[in-house]
């Protein structure tokens, strides 16, 4: 199929991107990576009237750390982050989840912000983004503002982004001394959306302090299950605690089925993935 | 006859390349992005077509309103089903041999009615194929939607609606074979009887090009030109002759580079047929390509199979009974010209082909469904009968405490046990199933495989070993389609030309569709004649340039079309023998060709071909005055005596089962196949390998899926799973090579082989694993995660 006809619009700056989507309204989408975004064009899935292209604007991209934080800018390509020493270092997390996005192709076009600002809930970005309590940096017409990811995701491809708001930065405090990180997904093929994923953060070594399990892939956003992590406060990872984690889990997940797993085996995926992951984590 | 015993040949000499890896000569071309696909052809006032499909699997159509779309800039014509059935004859998808197959006319665009979600309804040619897609928005068809029949299952319950209300059910055929004496088998107190169901998802070929159709009408000269994205070009001038109105002498169907085709691009569709029809109508091209979306609902799908299947077996391991129920689903039509009962007769044909089985039933039923057309696609019935057959047999084995592999060794038709016939009644010749499954036990070294299966399974590991037999229909002669009353050529022609420069020029009606068939030739005629390969030239799917001939589908290119090359190889070489016999006051019979030039028998050279060809071809004055060299030669090859050629072999898979998430993970992949002579193992052995992933892609992976109301659920790339290399195994080939008797190359066909018996190998090793952990045998396909913690009671 060929996309319908719209209009393109060449941003050189978050003002004038902020501009353009004031003036267009419903009528713009924002273009980023366009791993998704071209795909639903070209499906006639979406028929924005004008787009108004990121790629462009100069400071958008770029991983830049703070003593207490790496901040990645919304436009950094997935790939970028996947070859950061600096993520390497501080966000292991992140560095461990990034293979798991989609195909080297696609990484080398998808950006960060893309990932978060659609919000896909089967897609590791947002997930990650929860358990590392990520801070989204939002330009508006109002000026900026900042978001914990907690608050960001609404549901199916909704986020608190406005209409008019542009995603700029992501924030990620580093991991502090002694955090343990765990990610995995089940997929039936290697690139695809999962089936069930995992990304987990754990503070403390051997004694956990907070913790934080994001489900993703299970319902309409990534999850944080607090009951598996409340489990963990105060114990060292062992066979009790994990399956303490995992017999709470029921309470805190709802899986949507999809077309690879229906409601019931996801619940049982995300039990195997928790056992699994913090498996990967225990201390004994 | 084993190689050692073997008579020498043409094939056996120094400077054959039969036998031999050469590389493609159009590899380079294809890498380059210098292949001509379809899409690629840009024609003067060329136009582009786009459909609105149904939405809806099965609905009246109450009006189609073109208006808008006809206002919109850049359109030049809409269509709709009315206007379309003014300008084409209908077709019907039946055959005289397939008794009882019943199917209503079809039109290139639904006409009142819409049968299945994605058929074509209403069509715009436009200046662009954006243009046309946007005009595609603005038709309104008004329909009123209608229960539809989605299951195949139930399809011939009373209570059904009809797909057709003129046919009083929704049965569109039925067989049955019975041999021996089936009740007597399964009642006799000494056996043992297992049964299973099966069932085998819909999937289908996601080539990598799609299909595609570009045609040029010259009123004028009344001449019709259609590049078409296809695998039998003779066949579809045939068609479009009869449908479109225009004398068949006045088309010319060119099928140049094709990306793939795997049987997908051997039918009647009605989109390509509204292109050419319109094209003539407008008398202008028109181009039209599917895109992704519309292959998943417009290709035919395949498979789509429930298999009830029971065996008997003595206690020492004989099997006394095979009884098989198949229930099929085709869509709504019977597909043109080919059917859609080909596939249900091949499994009630192939199922435990392998095997002397005395008393064998089978029964199939082909039913009306509102669901994509289904039809021929690669391995057609194969893998379907495989997997029932060798499913059972590790029942049975089980059943009667012996090794599984032994029980196939004590039921296979012995290697010296032919020409013999098959309860359902094919005539075999030159197989090897004990050979073939001896190398198959030796190259997976079955007892360290097993030992390590032991051992593993005692730290919780769970692989499995599965194995299958299969036979593989290849080298159809005129039984299969022809004697129906199908325009399908069963014979293939060859043309080979000899040039002043001394290079050959091979025109043949088989077909390169992307697995090397150009190559083969070469190699055949290289070899036949007598030069080196980089002085041959070939020309395929041109119907303006080549003899008249069937195409490449159902393993037939090598085999038939290249037997064809052979002879008028041989043919030409005798010509040129003869020329140069008169030319060099020599004896044809004391002349040879080696390498580009006439020599003697001692291998001297008495004159190069080039300066032969240059004498006839210039200076016909040197030649005696009785003398009128031929420097071509046609010859054509049909199967005779067999109405097929089948080859064998068998296949082993080992793989991983993770009993928590339900994944597989392919560890090896191994098959042993014998088709007949190896012309160019590499690309024998790609086709295997091909052909397995592809049977993989059915046990694991692929299945279109549909809603109880007959929606596609998943037509897109990233539901739909197509086998991926990352998940593939090291697939390794190995072959036994007893050459048919029917024709002088010996070459068998090998595109089904790996198809045919991979899904059987997945399933049976799937359910090695599973054993230990009491699991319900997986029997159907594909074999999911969720099917598989289904059957060990997780989920």
């Amino acid at each position: 199929m060929k996309a319908p006809d719209f209009s393109y619009l060449r941003a050189e700056s978050v003002d004038q991107a902020l501009d353009l989507l004031a003036r267009h309204g419903d009528d713009a989408r924002l273009l980023a990576g366009g791993q998704s975004l071209m795909a639903t064009l070209n499906l006639r899935l979406s028929a924005p009237s004008v787009l108004v292209d990121l790629n462009h604007i100069p400071d958008l991209a770029g991983i830049t750390e703070t003593e207490t934080a790496v901040r990645i800018g919304a436009m950094t390509r997935h790939v970028a982050v996947e070859r950061s020493p600096v993520v390497a270092r501080h966000l292991p997390l992140i560095a461990a989840a990034m293979p798991h996005v989609a195909h080297a192709a696609i990484r080398n076009r998808g950006t960060l912000g893309g990932s978060l600002a659609l919000a896909d809930p089967a897609a590791e970005m947002p997930a990650c983004a929860l358990a590392l309590q990520a801070v989204l940096e939002i330009a508006g017409p109002g000026g900026r503002r900042r978001v914990a990811a907690a608050d960001f995701f609404h549901g199916l491809f909704e986020t608190d982004l406005a209409p008019d708001e542009i995603l700029v930065a992501i924030e990620y405090p580093k991991a502090p001394a002694g955090a343990r990180w765990g990610f995995r997904e089940l997929a039936r093929r290697h690139g695809d959306y999962a089936m069930v994923g995992l990304a987990a953060m754990v503070e403390g070594d051997p004694i956990c302090g907070a913790g934080r399990l994001a489900y993703f892939a299970v319902e309409d956003r990534p999850v944080l299950a607090h009951a598996p992590a409340s489990k963990l406060v105060g114990e060292v990872i062992d066979d009790t605690a994990i399956t303490a984690a995992e017999d709470a889990l029921d309470a805190d997940l709802d899986p949507h089925g999809d077309l690879h797993a229906d409601a019931a085996t996801k619940r049982h995926l995300a039990r195997v993935l928790t056992r699994r992951v913090l498996g990967d984590l225990r201390t004994v | 006859m084993t190689d050692a015993n073997r008579p020498l040949s043409v094939f056996d000499r120094p400077n054959s390349y039969v036998g031999k890896t050469v590389p493609r000569p159009n590899a380079k071309r294809l890498v380059q992005g210098r292949g001509r696909f379809v899409d690629d052809m840009v024609l003067p006032r060329m136009l582009h077509a786009a459909f609105v499909r149904s939405p809806y699997a099965h609905a009246t159509i109450q009006s189609v309103d073109t208006s808008a779309a006809k206002d919109v800039s850049g359109v030049v014509a809409v269509f709709d089903g009315h206007r379309m059935q003014t300008l084409c004859e209908p077709w019907v998808g039946t055959l005289k041999h397939l008794a009882g197959l019943r199917s209503p006319p079809q039109y290139p665009l639904a006409v009142d009615a819409a049968r299945w979600q994605g058929e074509p309804v209403a069509m715009v040619v436009a200046t662009s194929r954006a243009v046309a897609e946007d005009a595609c928005e603005l038709i309104d068809v008004d329909y009123d939607e209608r229960p539809a029949v989605a299951d195949a299952e139930s399809a011939l319950d009373p209570d059904m609606p009809l797909v057709h209300a003129e046919f009083d059910s929704n049965l569109a055929w039925t067989r049955t074979v019975d041999a021996g004496d089936v009740d007597g088998a399964f009642v006799d107190p000494d056996v043992t009887v297992v049964e299973e169901t099966f069932h085998f998802g819909r999937h289908t070929g996601v080539t990598l090009e799609a299909r595609a159709t570009l045609a040029d009408y010259d009123p004028a000269s009344d001449q019709l030109t259609v590049y078409y994205s296809g695998q039998a070009p003779h066949m579809m001038q045939a068609v479009f002759a009869r449908h479109v109105g225009v004398p068949e002498a006045n088309i010319r169907v060119i099928s140049q580079d094709v990306g793939g085709s795997f049987g997908i691009k051997i039918h009647t569709y009605g989109d390509d047929m509204a292109t050419v029809v319109v094209a003539k109508a407008l008398r202008r091209p028109v181009k039209y390509v599917a895109d992704r979306l519309e292959s998943f609902v417009s290709d035919i799908h395949a498979r789509d199979h429930r298999v009830r299947g029971r065996m008997a077996v003595t206690k020492d391991g004989k099997i006394a009974g095979l009884e098989i129920d198949d229930r099929t689903g085709v869509g709504p039509f019977s597909a043109y010209p080919r059917t859609s009962a080909i596939e249900a007769n091949q499994v009630l044909n192939l199922t435990g082909g392998p095997y002397r089985i005395e008393n064998y039933r089978a029964r199939g039923e082909v039913v009306f469904q509102n669901k994509c057309m289904m039809s021929q696609y690669r391995a057609v019935g194969h893998p379907i009968a495989c997997a029932v057959a060798e499913g059972l047999i590790e029942k049975a084995a089980d059943a009667v405490g012996l090794d599984s592999v032994e029980l196939r060794r004590r039921n296979v038709i012995p290697d010296d046990g032919y020409p013999c016939s098959s309860a359902s009644g094919l005539k075999f010749a030159d197989l090897s199933h004990e050979a073939a499954l001896d190398r198959l036990v030796d190259l997976i070294d079955l007892d360290r495989l097993r030992h390590e299966q032991s051992e593993l399974r005692a730290k919780g590991v769970y692989r499995g070993i599965g194995i299958a037999q299969f036979i593989e229909l290849t080298n159809p002669s005129p039984m299969f389609y022809g004697i129906g009353g199908a325009p399908i050529a069963a014979q293939d022609g060859a043309t080979v030309r000899l040039d002043p420069s001394g290079t050959i020029h091979v025109a043949t009606s088989v077909t390169e569709q992307g697995q090397g068939t150009d190559t083969v030739m070469a190699q055949v005629a290289a070899t036949a004649f007598g030069v080196s390969l980089d002085q041959v030239r070939v020309t395929t799917g041109d119907t303006g340039a080549v003899p008249y001939g069937g195409g490449t589908w159902g393993s037939r290119g090598a085999g038939i079309g290249g037997e064809a090359v052979y002879q008028a190889g041989r043919a030409l070489r005798d010509n040129v023998l003869a020329t140069a016999a008169a030319i060099l006051q020599s004896s044809a019979g004391d002349l040879d060709i080696a390498d580009g030039t006439v020599v003697d028998a001692s291998g001297a050279e008495r004159i190069a071909l080039s300066e032969l060809a240059k004498m006839v071809y210039y200076r016909g004055t040197e030649l005696p005055n009785d003398l009128q060299p031929e420097l071509v030669a046609t010859r054509h090859f049909r199967v005779t005596d067999y109405p097929f050629v089948f080859t064998n072999g068998c296949q082993a898979s080992y793989l991983e089962v993770d009993p928590d998430t339900g994944l597989v993970r392919l560890l090896d992949h191994w098959v042993v196949e014998d088709c007949g002579r190896v012309i160019n193992p590499q690309l024998v052995d790609e086709q295997i390998r091909g052909g397995v992933v592809q049977g993989i892609g059915g046990a694991l992976f692929e299945e279109c899926l549909y809603s109880d109301d007959g929606q596609m659920l998943n037509a897109n790339m990233a539901d739909y799973l197509v086998p991926m290399a990352a998940e593939m195994p090291d697939i390794t080939v190995a072959h036994i090579e007893t050459p048919t008797s029917t024709s002088a190359l010996g070459a068998k066909g090998a595109g089904e082989a790996g198809t045919a018996g991979a899904p059987a190998a997945v399933m049976n090793a799937i359910n090695d694993a599973l054993k230990p952990l009491g699991a319900k045998p997986l029997t159907t396909h594909p074999m999911t995660p969720q099917r598989i913690l289904r059957a060990l009671g997780k989920v």
